[in-house]
């Protein structure tokens, strides 16, 4: 048996279409079996309502008297784009205030809108034969504009894995807070009432298909940027009216320590065509699985820990190392539900009719990592391999007389072995020669946890352990812990006058 | 019943949770406490029917006391039912309910604000 869109589109207009959740979906083709679930079942709707930080909206102001070309653009002090010519903008998602940085930001200016606020918009010029004015300050309401039109790059993730951090320091992250010695597991997704995950192949989710975008009616465009199917990582492209859109599906946030973002109510409806559809659509939280990534290793490639189904990650448990972890969502699983309820009953009143896509998306390629035709600066680069340092048997005497000589405040300590054990700083040798307690050697005053970098290590990452440990140095080690040089603050000047440090 | 108490440690001073202890006879649950070497603030936690007890017998030992009525509050209309704060909680504080919605078990709460920053939609707050 095989439906066409076209009596599917019948049924919704004569009032007999059968629209069910994704949520539903399961237990139906369970009960009824396949074909009995395809003679049942019309539409199937999906949602997600979720952080989407690649998000924003194009604004059209209309033209001022006298007029200008917009260069520079503001709205309560979030910078919007100024290279759209005269009185166009995009406001992004992620942009932060001026003046109150992470607590507002682009999201906060399109919730504000939807809302019914007023915003504010500041902008200047240079000025032009044609368009002479410079400045402009005006309040805006969202009526007051000709068109403001949401258009997000990257939407409706697929699956997104999930978040743990295994170091001794609490991590603000894009997943939320993660608490020290893998203290959490943070994951986000809507897991069986995912759009992509309900059309993996995508089969019916193209160019030009009607979807629940906010509130509004709102249209696929096309494939997102970094749209990654060949590993489960599917993205869109969407676009929706901003003054169709509704408060209840559209939600600036700010995550502690990372930056803005703005969640997005999204639900896809798909046409019950064949069978594929419905086994498709049949999938399960049990069924999609996503890795547990360690955010404690500042890399590109964090390592996976194990992976894991929606369903585990949704019970509020999840095993990591033989322990029990909690696991929450950044998601709401609540909302993403009110969505596909919410585009279920447009489809049952008739308020929607479905499509196929006008273009296909691409369904099995996979995003590529940045081509770096530059390889930023490695520690290699800039560290001082003129190191000093001290035997942990030696004198405290020796070690002051050593920081004397040598223009550095720290020495690494090293063992019969060279392995490096620890390090002394002028402050610790002033200290010992100021209080002469029972300390006389080296090892009675030295630090033993010692921060240390490595070659090849990044300049930025290593930046970061001195300014996460407030440090000023740290020892160079080579994979058999022997110090091989010393990376200070110093060092760091090397860099383009010190860019490096803020 | 929750009480907020801060004292202040000179020289010599009486260790005042255990003086209040052994003086009016009631057990005194510490929920959690920093002090230092001059000054410390402790959260309690004592039976309802002992709470004024407990607390005028602190004051007389030169502590500030405040009773605290409730535990961290939820803004409603900021709240999206996430459950970000749910594994961030030492308390578990936070759960949902089979609707999905987020629950709260108040009398947990410690004030600890650890949730606080932890919620992507700043719905979260310690009480005045
Ligand atoms: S983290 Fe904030 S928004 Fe999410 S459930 Fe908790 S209080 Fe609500
Ligand atoms: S203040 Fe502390 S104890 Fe209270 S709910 Fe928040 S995290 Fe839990």
């Amino acid at each position: 048996m095989h439906k066409s869109i076209d009596q599917i589109n019948e049924r919704i207009r004569d009032g007999t279409v059968r629209v069910v959740t994704a949520e539903e979906m399961p237990a139906i083709v369970a009960e009824l079996g396949e074909e009995g679930a395809l003679k049942e079942v019309d539409v199937v709707t999906t949602g997600t309502f979720g952080a989407m930080c690649s998000s924003g909206a194009f604004l059209n102001f209309g033209h001022a008297e006298p007029p200008i070309r917009m260069e520079r653009i503001w709205l309560n002090n979030v910078e919007a784009y100024g290279g759209l010519a005269a009185v166009d903008t995009y406001i992004g998602a992620t942009q932060q205030s001026d003046t109150l940085e992470e607590q507002y930001g682009g999201a906060h200016v399109i919730e504000d809108l939807v809302a019914g606020k007023s915003v504010e918009l500041r902008a200047s010029s240079r000025g032009t034969d044609c368009y002479p004015r410079r400045t402009i300050n005006t309040d805006l309401l969202l009526e007051n504009f000709n068109q403001a039109i949401m258009c997000n790059p990257r939407n409706a993730y697929q699956r997104y894995n999930a978040a743990t951090n295994s170091t001794d320091r609490l991590l603000r992250t894009y997943m939320g807070v993660l608490l020290p010695h893998c203290g959490n597991v943070s994951f986000s997704g809507a897991g069986t009432l995912n759009p992509l995950s309900n059309d993996p192949k995508l089969r019916l989710i193209g160019s030009g298909v009607p979807i629940f975008l906010c509130g509004a009616q709102g249209m696929v465009i096309g494939e997102g940027t970094q749209h990654s199917p060949a590993g489960g990582y599917g993205t869109l492209m969407v676009t929706g009216n901003l003054k169709e859109m509704s408060q209840d599906y559209l939600r600036a946030a700010t995550m502690s320590g990372y930056g803005v973002t703005l969640y997005v109510g999204l639900g896809i409806p798909l046409p019950v065509l064949d069978l594929d559809v419905v086994r498709a659509t049949a999938v399960r939280d049990e069924d999609i699985t996503v890795d547990v990534m360690d955010y404690g290793v500042p890399s590109r490639n964090r390592p996976a820990l194990r992976k894991v189904t929606y369903a585990e990650l949704r019970s509020g448990i999840v095993e990591l190392n033989g322990e029990e972890v909690r696991s929450s969502s950044l998601s709401s699983f609540r909302k993403a539900r009110q969505v596909a309820e919410e585009l279920k009953h447009w489809i049952e009143r008739g308020s929607m009719q479905l499509a196929l896509p006008t273009r296909p998306i691409d369904a099995i390629k996979s995003a590529k990592p940045m081509h770096q035709s530059q390889k930023g600066p490695r520690v290699l680069d800039i560290m001082d391999r003129k190191v000093v340092s001290i035997g942990e048997n030696e004198e405290i005497k020796t070690a002051a007389k050593k920081l004397l000589k040598g223009d550095t405040n720290h020495l690494p300590v090293i063992n019969g072995d060279n392995v490096l054990v620890g390090i002394v700083t002028t402050f610790d040798v002033s200290k010992a020669v100021v209080n002469p307690g029972k300390a006389h050697l080296v090892k009675d005053i030295m630090k033993t946890k010692v921060i240390t970098t490595t070659a090849d290590e990044a300049v930025d990452i290593a930046v970061q352990k001195l300014e996460q440990h407030n440090i000023s140095a740290l020892p160079v080690v080579d994979s058999g812990h022997h110090v091989i040089a010393i990376l200070t603050a110093m060092d760091l000047g090397k860099l383009f006058g010190g860019r490096w440090l803020k | 019943m929750k009480l907020l108490v801060n004292f202040s440690r000179k020289k010599g001073g009486k260790p005042i949770i255990a003086q209040v202890v052994r003086d009016t006879g009631v057990l005194i649950n510490v929920e959690r406490a920093v002090i230092d070497s001059s000054e410390g603030e402790a959260l309690i936690d004592v039976p309802d029917d002992q709470c004024r007890l407990v607390s005028d017998s602190m004051i007389s030992l030169g502590a500030n006391v405040r009773i605290l009525e409730h535990g961290i509050t939820v803004n409603e209309s900021e709240c999206i039912d996430c459950g970000a704060c749910i594994s961030i909680c030492p308390r578990e504080v936070f759960s949902l309910d089979p609707a999905w919605k987020l629950q709260l078990a108040e009398e947990k709460c410690v004030l600890c604000g650890k949730c606080i920053e932890a919620c992507p939609h700043q719905a979260l707050a310690l009480p005045l």
